[in-house]
C-alpha cells in the first residue's frame, strides 16, 4: 500500500507561476462581476487585485481588472473560460513584465503627527506624484498613484512618520502607445 | 397599439415559437400564474413529475434523445434547489436544458420571503448562463436568448428565474423568428490550413487512433454518419468514451469498444501506444486519461473541438481545431478525397501491423468474465438484454455504478442519441427520470434503464410519473443489494472494509412496482434470465425487474488510479493476470 488509495489521480508537476493581469469588457448588468468573480473561486484561480468600473454609460460597458498568478495553462484557460461568459465583451492579458503596458494603482494614506513627522511623510511620497488631499493641524490625508510594489514600499516607509490607514486599489491597465487592444 | 400579453402568456408564446412540444415540471405557489396558463396551449403538454430532480432528469433524457433542448418548469426556493442537481448534470455532460423557475415577488427579494432562494446565485457555476427578469419588458427576449445560450455552441443548461408580479405584468410581444445563427461567440475558428495540417499528421501516421466523444453525438446524426466514412477512407481504429457510444457501430471491426477507466484492454493500450491521436469533441476527462504525465507519451495529438476552452485544459496538445465536429470532419473528408484519393489503400499497408498488434490486444477479451449456472452475472444479465433487444431500435438509460459501466461494456450501440447516461457528474438517480424524458420523446420504442439497486431507489417515487402518463419504461435493474462500485473499491483499497455500502432492509420490488400501478417482475437463476427479459419486452406497461445477481461480481478491466493506460488490471478469467490482482489491489 502507501500507493494512491483514491479514486483519483495524484496530482502532476506544478510547472512555474507567473503574474498576469487580466482586463476584461463585461456588460454592466446585475451579477456580472459575481459571475467573473465565481469563475476564479470555482475554478481555484487566484485573484491577487480587482478594479471595476463602469467606463462607457452609453454602451454600459464596465471594465474588470485583474491582477493573477498561474501557470501558463491556467492564465490560458482562464482567458478561455472568460471569453464563454455570456456578458463578456473581450478578455486581454498582460504580463507584468510587459513594457508595452503601463499598470498603476492608487494609495491613500492618512498620517498623523508633527509637521516635521508629516512632511517627511510628504517627502516619502514624492516620486509617486503625491497629492494632499486634506490638511489639518495634526494630520494629512496623501494620495499617490504607483506599481504595488512601489506601494508596498511606500507602506512600509511611512510607518516611522505616523501611519494611521491606508487604502488602495486594484491595479489598472493600458497600453502605450496609440494602439488599443481589440 | 399592440396587443398586451401578461408575462405567463409571454411565456408560452415564446415556449410556443420555440417550437416546444413537453414541459417537465412541479408546480408551486411562486409559478402559478404560469401553470394558470397552461390550460391555454394545447401545443405544449405539461409532464408532471414528482420530484424537481426528476423532471431535470427527464428533460435531460428527452433533449438527449431527441437533439431537442429540453424544458423545465419549477417554482421557486425548494424548486429550484431540487433542480440543481439536474442542471448541474446537465452542465457537466453538455445537454440543452431551458430551466424556468417561479420567484418571489420583486419587492420582496432579499428579504428572506417565504419559499425565497437566490435561485440566480446558485445555480450560477452550473449553468451556461442565467437571468432574473424583473422588467416584464426584457422577458420576450430572454427566453429566446436562454434558448439561443443553450442550443449553440456547446449545449448547457441556463435558467430564467421570473418573480410572480412579473408573470402577471402586461407587455406586448412580436412573434419571434428562429434564426439559424450563431450566437456570435461560436465557434468554427478553424481554416483549411487546420485541415490540410490534419491530413498532413494523418498520412504520417503508422499508429493512428480515433477518440471521439460526446462532441460527436451533440453535433447531430449527420456527424456520426461522417464519422462512419471517415473511419472507412482511413481504416483508422476508433474508440469512444463513454459519452460516445452510439456515435460509432459497437460492433464493427474497427471500433475498440470503450476507453478509460473500464474501457477495453485494446482501447486503452492503443491510446497509449499511437503516434496519432485524434480527439473528435472529447474532453480528455480524468477517468479517460489516468495519469496525466503519462498518458500517451508518444503520440501527436489533435483536438477537435467546439469549445475553446476545452483545449489544452487537461492535456497539451499539437493540433486544435476548434469548430463543430460535423463541419470539421466534412471538410476534412472532402479535402481527403481530392488531395489523396488513394489514402485507405496506401494507408492500409502503413497501418497493418498497428491493426495486428491491436489484434493481440484484443485477443485477451478483457471484458470477458467467469460465467455461472447458479447465480446471474451482472455482465451476462446486460449481454441477454441486449441479445433479445438489439433487433429493435432500442434506448437506454443507466444510473451510475457498476451497471453502468457493464451496461457501456456489453450494451452495443449502432446509433446515436440511443444511450443516456450521467458521465461527468455521475448522478445516481439519473436513469429511471431520464428513461421517462427519452419515452416521452419517442413513445412507441422500447426504453430500458441499466440501474443498480441503490441508484434508481434515489428517484424511485418517478414510477409514478411514468404510470401516470402510460410510459412503458423498463427498470432493468441488477440488483446485488450494494453500492457494487462503493463495495469495489472498498474491496480494493479499503481493506474489504465495507463501510456503509450494503443495503439493508431494501424493499420488495416486485411489490413495490405493483404499489406504484405497473408490473413487477424478478428473475432469480440464469436459466430463467430469457424468459422473464422477453416477458418484460412484452409488457406493455412500465416494469420494474428485479433481477438478483452475483453480489460480489467486480468490474473489470479496470485502470488503478495513478496509473497510464497500459497497466491494467484485468478480470479474474485471465491467467496471466491473476497475478497482477494481487499485487495489483495494493498498487490501486
Amino acid at each position: 500500500m502507501g500507493k494512491s488509495k483514491s479514486a483519483y489521480s495524484t496530482p502532476g508537476k506544478v510547472g512555474k507561476l507567473d503574474t498576469h493581469i487580466i482586463v476584461v469588457w463585461v456588460d454592466n448588468e446585475a451579477g456580472v462581476l459575481a459571475r467573473v468573480v465565481g469563475l476564479f473561486s470555482g475554478r481555484g484561480y487566484n485573484i491577487e487585485s480587482l478594479a471595476v468600473a463602469e467606463i462607457d454609460q452609453k454602451l454600459n460597458i464596465s471594465r474588470i481588472t485583474i491582477v493573477t498568478t498561474g501557470t501558463p495553462q491556467v492564465i490560458e484557460q482562464i482567458k478561455l473560460q472568460l471569453k464563454k461568459l455570456v456578458p463578456v465583451h473581450k478578455v486581454a492579458d498582460f504580463k507584468r513584465e510587459d513594457r508595452n503596458v503601463i499598470f498603476k494603482e492608487m494609495a491613500l494614506f492618512k498620517v498623523v503627527g508633527n509637521n516635521s513627522k508629516r512632511d517627511k511623510a510628504l517627502k516619502a511620497c514624492k516620486k509617486y506624484k503625491a497629492v494632499i488631499l486634506d490638511k489639518t493641524n495634526k494630520s494629512c490625508v496623501i494620495q499617490i498613484t504607483a506599481l504595488r510594489r512601489e506601494i508596498d514600499l511606500t507602506v512600509k516607509n511611512l510607518k516611522k512618520y505616523g501611519l494611521v490607514s491606508v487604502s488602495r486599489t486594484g491595479a489598472v491597465a493600458m497600453t502605450r502607445g496609440s494602439e488599443i487592444f481589440k | 397599439m399592440s396587443k398586451l400579453y401578461s408575462g405567463a402568456e409571454i411565456v408560452f408564446k415564446c415556449l410556443e415559437d420555440q417550437e416546444v412540444e413537453f414541459i417537465f415540471g412541479y408546480p408551486g405557489g411562486a409559478v402559478l400564474p404560469i401553470y394558470d396558463e397552461l390550460k391555454n396551449h394545447n401545443s405544449i403538454k405539461h409532464i408532471l413529475a414528482r420530484h424537481e430532480q426528476g423532471a431535470g432528469h427527464a428533460a435531460e433524457g428527452y433533449a438527449r434523445s431527441s437533439g431537442k433542448p429540453g424544458v423545465l418548469l419549477v417554482t421557486s426556493g425548494p424548486g429550484a434547489t431540487n433542480a440543481v442537481t439536474a442542471l448541474t448534470d446537465a452542465y457537466m455532460d453538455s445537454i440543452p436544458l431551458v430551466c424556468i423557475s417561479g420567484q418571489v415577488p420583486t419587492h420582496l427579494i432579499g428579504t428572506d420571503a417565504f419559499q425565497e432562494c437566490d435561485t440566480t446565485g446558485i445555480t450560477r457555476p452550473c449553468t451556461k448562463h442565467n437571468w432574473l427578469v424583473k422588467d416584464i419588458k426584457n422577458l420576450e427576449k430572454t427566453i429566446h436568448k436562454a434558448f439561443e445560450v443553450a442550443t449553440t455552441g456547446r449545449p448547457g443548461p441556463v435558467l430564467v428565474d421570473i418573480p410572480k408580479d412579473v408573470q402577471f405584468q402586461k407587455a406586448s410581444y412580436t412573434k419571434f423568428k428562429k434564426q439559424k445563427k450563431l450566437n456570435g461567440k461560436i465557434h468554427n475558428l478553424f481554416s483549411q490550413k487546420h485541415i490540410d495540417q490534419l491530413i498532413n499528421l494523418m498520412s504520417k501516421s503508422s499508429k493512428p487512433i480515433f477518440y471521439t466523444g460526446g462532441g460527436v453525438i451533440n453535433s447531430g446524426p449527420r456527424a456520426s454518419e461522417l464519422l462512419r466514412e471517415i473511419v472507412n477512407i482511413t481504416g483508422f481504429p476508433i474508440t469512444t468514451t463513454l459519452q460516445g457510444l452510439g456515435s460509432y457501430p459497437g460492433e464493427d471491426n474497427h471500433f475498440l469498444g470503450m476507453l478509460g477507466m473500464h474501457g477495453s484492454y485494446e482501447a486503452n493500450n492503443a491510446m497509449h501506444d499511437c503516434d496519432l491521436m485524434i480527439n473528435v469533441g472529447a474532453r480528455f476527462d480524468d477517468r479517460i486519461t489516468g495519469k496525466i504525465d503519462e498518458f500517451s507519451p508518444k503520440s501527436k495529438k489533435v483536438h477537435i473541438d467546439i469549445d475553446p476552452s476545452s483545449i489544452n485544459k487537461n492535456v497539451k496538445v499539437d493540433l486544435p481545431i476548434i469548430g463543430d465536429v460535423t463541419e470539421v470532419i466534412a471538410s476534412t473528408i472532402k479535402t481527403l478525397k481530392k488531395t489523396k484519393p488513394n489514402f485507405a489503400k496506401s494507408n492500409k499497408q502503413k497501418i497493418s501491423d498497428w491493426w495486428g498488434k491491436i489484434e493481440k490486444w484484443r485477443a485477451v477479451k478483457s471484458f470477458d468474465f467467469i460465467n455461472s449456472t447458479e447465480t446471474i452475472k451482472p455482465q451476462y444479465a446486460v449481454q441477454r438484454l441486449y441479445e433479445l433487444t438489439k433487433n429493435r431500435d432500442t434506448y437506454v438509460t443507466t444510473e451510475v455504478g457498476q451497471h453502468q459501466m457493464w451496461a457501456a461494456q456489453h450494451y452495443k450501440f449502432n446509433k446515436p442519441n440511443r444511450w443516456m447516461t450521467s458521465g461527468g457528474l455521475g448522478t445516481m438517480g439519473y436513469g429511471l427520470p431520464a428513461a421517462i424524458g427519452v419515452q416521452i420523446a419517442h413513445p412507441k420504442k422500447l426504453v430500458v434503464d441499466i440501474a443498480g439497486e441503490a441508484s434508481v431507489l434515489m428517484t424511485m417515487q418517478e414510477m409514478s410519473t411514468a404510470v401516470q402518463y402510460s410510459l412503458p419504461i423498463k427498470i432493468f435493474i441488477l440488483n446485488n443489494e450494494y453500492m457494487g462500485m462503493v463495495r469495489q473499491w472498498q474491496e480494493l483499497l479499503h481493506d474489504k472494509n465495507y463501510s456503509e455500502s450494503y443495503t439493508a432492509a431494501l424493499p420488495d420490488f416486485v411489490k413495490l412496482a405493483e404499489a406504484y400501478g405497473c408490473v413487477g417482475i424478478r428473475a432469480e437463476k440464469p436459466d430463467e434470465l430469457d424468459d422473464k427479459i422477453i416477458e418484460m419486452i412484452n409488457t406493455d406497461r412500465p416494469v420494474i425487474f428485479d433481477c438478483l445477481v452475483d453480489k460480489q461480481e467486480n468490474c473489470f478491466p479496470m485502470i488503478p488510479s495513478g496509473k497510464p493506460h497500459n497497466e491494467m488490471l484485468l478480470g479474474p478469467n485471465d491467467q496471466k493476470v491473476k497475478k497482477i490482482t494481487g499485487k495489483g489491489k495494493t498498487l490501486v
